[in-house]
């Protein structure tokens, strides 16, 4: 099994090495769908001149990376390609270990679950056999490492790939069932980028069920196990965050990283909705859809813990598509985290509605953002509702994407209890609706 | 006899009123005009007014209160808000310093406007705000526009020009709004500061109509506290009004460049200023080449005067209109300036420094800032201050900051960067370069463009957003070896800014200011970009909503709903099978 990943691996490793010599690697660069104000590689290089002229890095609207990454970065600035590229391949191992652990774990619950008889009779075909899983660890590593939005991130140098590389390892971690090191990545993420604090829950969920503590609100031993995951989670937070208050001597960055997150006063065009909603707003309603647009990021976590409590892993694939969708800089970067993920619901395709389409959406809104980007920008005969319009399609991809994927999933559960040939009172075929 | 006398001194010092200071020996203030007429190498022709108010009296104390000369809306200001020294220069086009040479006392397009605090001011902000908000009512500028995302505080490139205990530059604040238009609504309240107004003098020739129809057109005020005297015990303030205008005769004289006054202002000088203690016209008759007498002024001068300006020596055929002869031979004074043979315009002198910048790069993404800095010094090199301020909305990459001399890396040795905060304080950037002799300096910075809310555009956002000019300060090392003389008698500006030896001068340059332009939203659209944006939320939400808190049913057949049954009610009538 570790042939092929090193082969996936190697392969990454020389797309992202031919792309970073050849001439396309300033244009990547420099291409807003790849490249946010929160992480693109140009502000991080400003960042540190900045503390080369002796002018914290902070004291501008440019740098908006944490210490963290400063500190990183002023040591390995001159292996940044190297690093962009350890990180990807990291990110990739660490999925491909978690989900090879998480299939493990489906297995075993699969079996206990048809020895118990839990399952309907005739649905044999929708149980997963080890065949079909033996390939998902290494398509979801394949699907990280060389999805073109990946490739594109690292070539761009985004810091985005750090992110989700310590969110890989939250996910690795978590898994392993290893509680302590899972809320000190997660709080790294959190830290990084603020909205991996909603994974708190669905991490929280995986680490209950595996230590088959039952989720009830009025068992002793659910609080006790939640408040030792939220006060690790909280202590490493305050130990990052007072480390990077110590490495800078100052706490300028929490406005500048955190303020900066959820304030948006960067409009630059990206793939998200926030830029043109608030370029086009009038004055005093702003602070007003801030709130709501950053509500709405953190508003699904309970809805969606209480439905999927017994499935945290697909809660976390839903909660991260949430985010990339609704974060306020969001790159293609986040966008491939999630991705990397399908594979991983591969048994899910037989229910998905019109995932042809959506993918097509997707794939075209990916071509089309760079033709309608010159439009406006170089060749000034369109305009900013070009792009918009874009952004919107894809958004609506991904939102469409993402519910039916959720939909397939409830929709096989049913199933799995029910039984895959429903009948009708009358005992003719049924058809399945929502109620 | 002498309790007497002690007692008149002790009437005299009580009650200092306008009688007794006019019955005094001596005047407690002064007032000095002067205009300098140049001929410029390209064949404009360059008027500069300088009105020049002394008084030997300590505003600050708050003592003041009769004003004679100075006046009363800007000594109150001064003294109310703790203004060290104040530099207001308004100005329509561009003096273009390769072609013109060194100008007298340069100004960036638009207002700048630059004030030392005294250190007595605890709140320099509020007292910045202020200040520029009523030099806004005094000069119907739009002064009031300048707050903090166009405010800088420079740490080398302005220091005081008057005396100046210490230089803490914390009390010292310096904007440019290059957007602002200059026109006669800002010309009249500065001549209405002039003791004569616009009634007598040489201000007779600021006729607006004149001064607006021209190539450049750059008035000032400087306040600042000098010595009283040599030994500098007591201090006097000083207001300087200045007024250069630049005539484009060569195309609007069919290839002439003869001037005169009357051509120039359609006015001539008929009467001096009773106020004024010195009144005086130079005209620059330099020889160009060694070939001497090229041009002929007329009437004969009064006197004929020789000085050092800006590293040149400078001929200046002088009248002064107090003298009583001049106006014996004839009513007024038309001075007229007639070229004996055509010039060849071939050989112009290039100034020793001077430079050029413009927007690099395409597309409304990012962008480059160059300027070139010209040291034609054939063998002597020159540190120059420069100091850029730049909206942040360009938002500077200070890492992409290149300097190149002679294909060669040029390090500065001081810079101090001060990074933009979006929406409220602007990008400064000051370096001290060193100009090698003979050499052109390439500094280059990329920006990148900001999108922006669509209420902050203003109302022509294609035409673009203006950038201020960059301000080069530098002692210039001069050709012609310089010596001390008597500032007073040489014309005009020399005293404002110290030269510091013989063998160097001051200058202060601007350059261009920059229009760039920014991407822009549709602004036609706001509503239907929320509209649309929520719609988008509302899939989500919808769609999470159904999934959250639906379940699945096995569908069982149904009565229909209401539509079903009226239906069915219709069909029945009509006596086809129900649905």
């Amino acid at each position: 099994m570790a042939a092929p990943l090193v082969l996936v691996v190697l392969a990454a490793v020389t797309v992202r090495a031919a792309l970073y010599r050849s001439s396309l690697a300033a244009f990547i660069a420099e291409r807003v769908e790849v490249a946010s104000p929160l992480n693109a590689w140009k502000r991080v290089v400003e960042g540190l001149a900045l503390l080369d002229l002796g002018v914290s890095p902070y004291s501008g609207a440019i740098f908006h990376e944490t210490p963290l990454i400063i500190y990183l970065f002023h040591f390995l600035i001159e292996y940044a390609e190297l690093v962009f590229m350890i990180t990807d391949v990291l990110t990739a191992v660490a999925l491909y270990l978690a989900i090879q652990d998480f299939n493990k774990v489906v297995f075993k619950k699969q079996k206990l679950l048809i020895e118990l008889d839990k399952y309907a009779p005739d649905v044999a075909e929708l149980i997963q056999t080890p065949m079909e899983m033996h390939y998902i660890p290494l398509k979801v590593a394949l699907f990280y490492l060389l999805n073109p939005y990946t490739v594109m991130s690292c070539v761009a140098k985004s810091t985005c790939a750090i992110n989700n590389s310590v969110i890989a390892f939250f996910i690795l971690a978590t898994i392993k069932g290893s509680a302590f090191l899972s809320a000190v990545f997660l709080a790294l993420a959190t830290y990084q980028s603020l909205y991996p604090l909603t994974l708190f829950a669905p991490a929280l969920l995986y680490l209950l069920q595996r230590q088959f503590i039952p989720i009830k609100l009025k068992s002793k031993s659910f609080w006790l196990y939640t408040m030792q995951y939220a006060s690790l989670y909280l202590c490493s937070l305050v130990v990052i965050i007072c480390l990077s208050f110590f490495l800078l001597n100052s706490w300028d960055f929490i406005p500048s990283v955190y303020g900066f997150i959820l304030s948006v006063p960067d409009l630059t065009p990206n793939i998200g909705l926030f830029w043109y909603f608030f370029a086009e707003m009038f004055e005093h309603f702003s602070l007003f859809f801030v709130c709501v647009f950053q509500i709405n990021v953190f508003f699904y976590t309970i809805p969606l813990a209480i439905k999927l409590k017994e499935h945290p892993v697909f809660f976390l694939f839903v909660q991260l598509a949430i985010i990339s969708i609704f974060k306020s800089y969001p790159t293609v970067g986040d966008v491939a985290l999630y991705m990397a993920f399908l594979p991983v619901w591969s048994h899910l395709y037989r229910f998905l509605r019109n995932i042809f389409i959506l993918s097509c959406v997707l794939i075209f809104c990916s071509f089309l953002f760079p033709v309608l980007w010159h439009l406006w920008i170089y060749a000034g005969s369109a305009n900013s509702n070009f792009y918009y319009a874009i952004t919107l399609t894809f958004n609506i991809g991904q939102i469409l994407l993402v519910s039916d994927y959720f939909y397939a999933f409830l929709r096989r559960e049913y199933y799995l209890t029910h039984g895959l040939h429903l009948t009708r009172q009358d005992g003719t075929e049924a058809m399945l609706v929502l109620k | 006899m002498a309790a007497a006398v002690l007692l008149l001194l002790l009437l005299a010092a009580a009650g200092p009123g306008p009688g007794r200071a006019d019955a005094g020996r001596e005047r407690r203030d002064a007032l000095r005009e002067e205009l300098l007429l140049s001929p410029l190498p390209t064949g404009d022709v360059a008027a500069t007014f300088q009105f020049r108010t002394r008084w030997d009296a300590d505003l600050q104390r708050g003592a003041v209160s009769h004003y004679r000369l100075f006046p009363k809306a800007l000594g109150r200001l001064v003294a109310a808000l703790g203004v060290r020294e104040l530099h207001l220069a308004l100005t329509q086009g561009f003096w273009r310093t390769r072609y013109w040479g060194q100008p007298p006392l340069q100004a960036p397009a638009g207002a700048e406007l630059w004030v030392w605090f005294q250190p007595t001011v605890t709140d320099v902000d509020k007292a910045w705000k202020e200040l520029s908000n009523i030099l806004s009512g005094i000069f119907c500028a739009s002064l009031n526009f300048i707050d903090s995302t166009n405010t800088v505080i420079p740490t080398a490139s302005f220091k005081p020009l008057g005396l100046a205990n210490g230089t803490d530059h914390h009390l010292l604040r310096y904007a440019v709004l290059p957007r602002e238009v200059v026109c006669t609504e800002n010309l009249t309240p500065w001549k209405k500061l002039l003791p004569c107004g616009s009634k007598a003098g040489l201000a007779v020739l600021l006729k607006a109509e004149r001064l607006f129809h021209s190539s450049y057109h750059s008035q000032a005020v400087h306040i600042r506290p000098i010595c009283r005297d040599a030994s500098c015990l007591a201090m006097s303030w000083e207001l300087r009004q200045t007024l250069t205008v630049v005539f484009d005769f060569f195309s609007s004289g069919q290839g002439k460049k003869d001037w005169s006054l009357f051509k120039m202002f359609s006015r001539t000088l008929t009467d001096t200023c009773p106020l004024a203690s010195q009144s005086k016209v130079y005209v620059d008759i330099s020889p160009k080449n060694k070939e001497k007498e090229l041009l002929e002024v007329s009437p004969p001068p009064t006197s004929v005067h020789e000085a050092i300006v800006q590293g040149d020596r400078r001929t200046y055929a002088v009248y002064d209109l107090l003298s009583p002869s001049l106006f014996n031979t004839s009513r007024s004074l038309n001075v007229q300036l007639k070229w004996k043979r055509p010039q060849d315009s071939s050989e112009m002198p290039i100034p020793t420094l001077h430079a050029q910048r413009y927007v690099g790069g395409y597309g409304l993404q990012t962008g480059e800032i160059c300027t070139l800095i010209y040291n034609t010094h054939p063998y002597r090199a020159f540190p120059v201050i420069l100091l850029e301020t730049v909206p942040w909305y360009l938002r500077l990459y200070v890492h992409t900051l290149t300097i190149i001399t002679k294909g060669k890396e040029n390090k500065p040795s001081y810079i101090h960067y001060q990074p933009a905060q979006d929406r409220s304080r602007p990008h400064l950037l000051e370096m001290l370069i060193q100009l090698p002799a003979n050499s052109v300096t390439k500094i280059t910075i990329q920006f990148e463009r900001a999108l922006l809310k669509w209420t902050e555009y203003p109302p022509d956002p294609n035409h673009g957003f203006y950038v201020g000019s960059s301000v080069l300060s530098a002692l210039v090392p001069s050709v012609t070896a310089m010596k001390d003389m008597d500032v007073e008698q040489s014309p005009l500006f020399t005293s404002l800014f110290p030269s510091s030896d013989g063998s160097s001068y001051f200058v202060r340059l601007y350059t261009e200011p920059l229009l760039v332009n920014l991407p822009t939203p549709d602004f036609s659209m706001p509503y239907n970009v929320i509209c649309l944006t929520c719609t988008v939320v509302a899939v989500c939400y919808g769609s999470f909503y159904n999934l959250l808190t639906r379940t699945f049913h096995v569908e069982e057949p149904s009565r229909g709903g209401l539509a079903k049954r009226l239906a069915n009610v219709i069909r029945k009538f009509r006596g086809v099978p129900p649905l």
